[in-house]
């Protein structure tokens, strides 16, 4: 594949991630503020997570949009700043590991709330 | 209106240099470039700087005024002045000859790395081809070019100054009037010109071109288009031919 | 002698500008929390009570400082976000600077709100 073509085509996943999770932000954003109301504890968030597969599957959805979208982005950024010193690949590549491991087994950990 | 004198900074030197302060007799209705031709006439001969027509159609007096690229022809001082003091640079992003000119090579020449030239396949034995004025791609080609390669849409974009091999957005902007010629033939070789990481992808969408162009022409949009036009030529292809 | 002018703050200064900057500066800002907002996340496989104990250490002001502001930052980039949609997807309407003026009140009130709710 040529540069061009990856450049293309890492613009294009970007975007595509970027509109679906400008919809799963703004459900997330909606489901925060109400959710935050008198506080937040950990039996609250568990209590609504627990077993609910429509969340974990909504919330899997956005990891993976999170995935995609994010270490490009980084990427871009390290690129312009230190542009000779090869950091931008290995740091996105951690970025996304990052994302896709902790977030997946966040998921994960609402969804059982523990109880594997 | 007052009577005292402008104080005008003007970058003296090339890549290394220094501000040198020069006082310049106010008048009303006078432009920038009537400062500089002051300075140079009366009190230093050895400026050096571009005019041609110095009414606004040539785009040659493009320079950095107050930290802004524009054309001094058409830059009133009274628009722009701080106090009593306003400060002359070259235009940014291009390496200074001298003074307030600068060498404009790599900027044409990436105007011809984006494939920023027609080439068609008829010849004057052929009839006229016809190209329809109220058609989709003729009014996006007509929006921009009007473009005179003044140079200050590429002086004023921080992805030119962070990424030297970046087209730019006068390039592109070109590249994409022509994409949408339908009598140019070389669509696909512009294509992948466009696309990479000197191409159409590197613009962030800052707006700084489309804020300054003196003729109103919006790169901005092209660039747009021709993000999309390579992204989905990279993935599904395209008319012309596989990216 | 120095070095001929770079670009500085006088070029930059125009809306279009600042919307690239807030959209870049709260996206790095979100990519560095996100890990971290899944790491706590992930602390619910210690069960209910477990989680409980990590998410006490969030009481220190200095957190809930940071949840409001990512509250903000996210609305900055999710607007910022869809402006750059509509001008790279949509139908050419210019910079869109009456979506940055629109941006700017919705991050504000996300801002607002997030303080009503949580208190």
């Amino acid at each position: 594949m040529s540069a061009g073509v990856l450049q293309a085509k890492l613009w294009y996943a970007q975007r595509i991630s970027a509109m679906v999770l400008g919809l799963c932000v703004a459900i997330h954003l909606a489901i925060i503020f109400y959710a935050i109301r008198g506080g937040l504890s950990a039996q609250e968030i568990l209590g609504r997570t627990q077993g609910n597969i429509l969340f974990a599957i909504f919330y899997e959805v956005f990891v993976l949009a999170c995935f995609v979208h994010a270490p490009i982005g980084i990427a871009n950024i390290l690129q312009e700043t230190f542009p000779r010193s090869g950091l931008a690949r290995p740091l996105s590549f951690i970025l996304a590991l990052l994302i896709l491991v902790l977030g997946t087994t966040a998921v994960i950990g609402v969804f059982t709330g523990g109880q594997l | 209106m007052s009577n005292t004198d402008l104080k005008v900074r003007v970058w003296r030197g090339s890549q290394e240099g220094e501000f040198v302060e020069y006082l310049v007799p106010r008048n009303p209705n006078q432009t920038v470039l009537d400062v500089v031709t002051y300075i140079q006439r009366k009190l230093d001969p050895t400026l050096s700087y571009r005019f041609a027509c110095r009414v606004g159609m040539c785009g040659s007096c493009a320079m950095t005024v107050n930290g802004v690229a524009r054309w001094t022809c058409r830059t009133h001082v009274s628009q722009i002045l701080q106090g009593d003091s306003l400060e002359i640079a070259p235009l940014n992003n291009l390496p200074v000859i001298k003074d307030l000119a600068t060498d404009m090579r790599e900027f044409f020449n990436k105007w011809k790395g984006a494939v920023g030239f027609f080439k068609g396949n008829q010849t004057r034995h052929d009839d006229f081809a016809k190209v329809e004025p109220h058609s989709v791609e003729r009014q996006l080609a007509n929006a921009g070019i009007e473009c005179i390669g003044c140079g200050v849409c590429y002086a004023s974009c921080e992805v030119v100054e962070s990424r030297p091999n970046y087209l730019g957005p006068a390039a592109l902007n070109r590249a994409w009037t022509l994409t949408n010629d339908v009598r140019d033939v070389q669509q696909l070789e512009r294509m992948r010109a466009v696309a990479g990481d000197a191409g159409c992808h590197a613009c962030h969408t800052q707006g700084s071109c489309t804020e300054r162009c003196p003729k109103a022409i919006e790169p901005t949009a092209g660039i747009a288009g021709l993000k999309k036009l390579v992204a989905r030529a990279a993935i599904r292809g395209s008319k012309w031919g596989k990216l | 002698m120095s070095a001929r002018p770079k670009l500085d703050y006088r070029a930059k200064s125009h809306l279009s500008y600042f919307a690239y900057a807030c959209h870049r500066f709260s996206g790095l800002l979100l990519a560095c929390f996100i890990p971290l907002h899944f790491l706590m996340l992930s602390q619910s496989l210690r069960g209910a009570q477990g989680f409980e104990k990590s998410l006490a250490l969030t009481n220190f002001w200095v957190f809930k400082f940071g949840e409001w502001a990512l509250v903000i930052l996210l609305a900055v980039h999710l607007a910022g976000g869809i402006r750059l949609l509509m001008i790279e997807f949509g139908p050419w309407k210019g910079l869109r600077k009456g979506w940055i003026q629109i941006s700017i009140l919705f991050a504000i009130t996300c801002g607002l709100l997030f303080l009503y709710f949580a208190n």
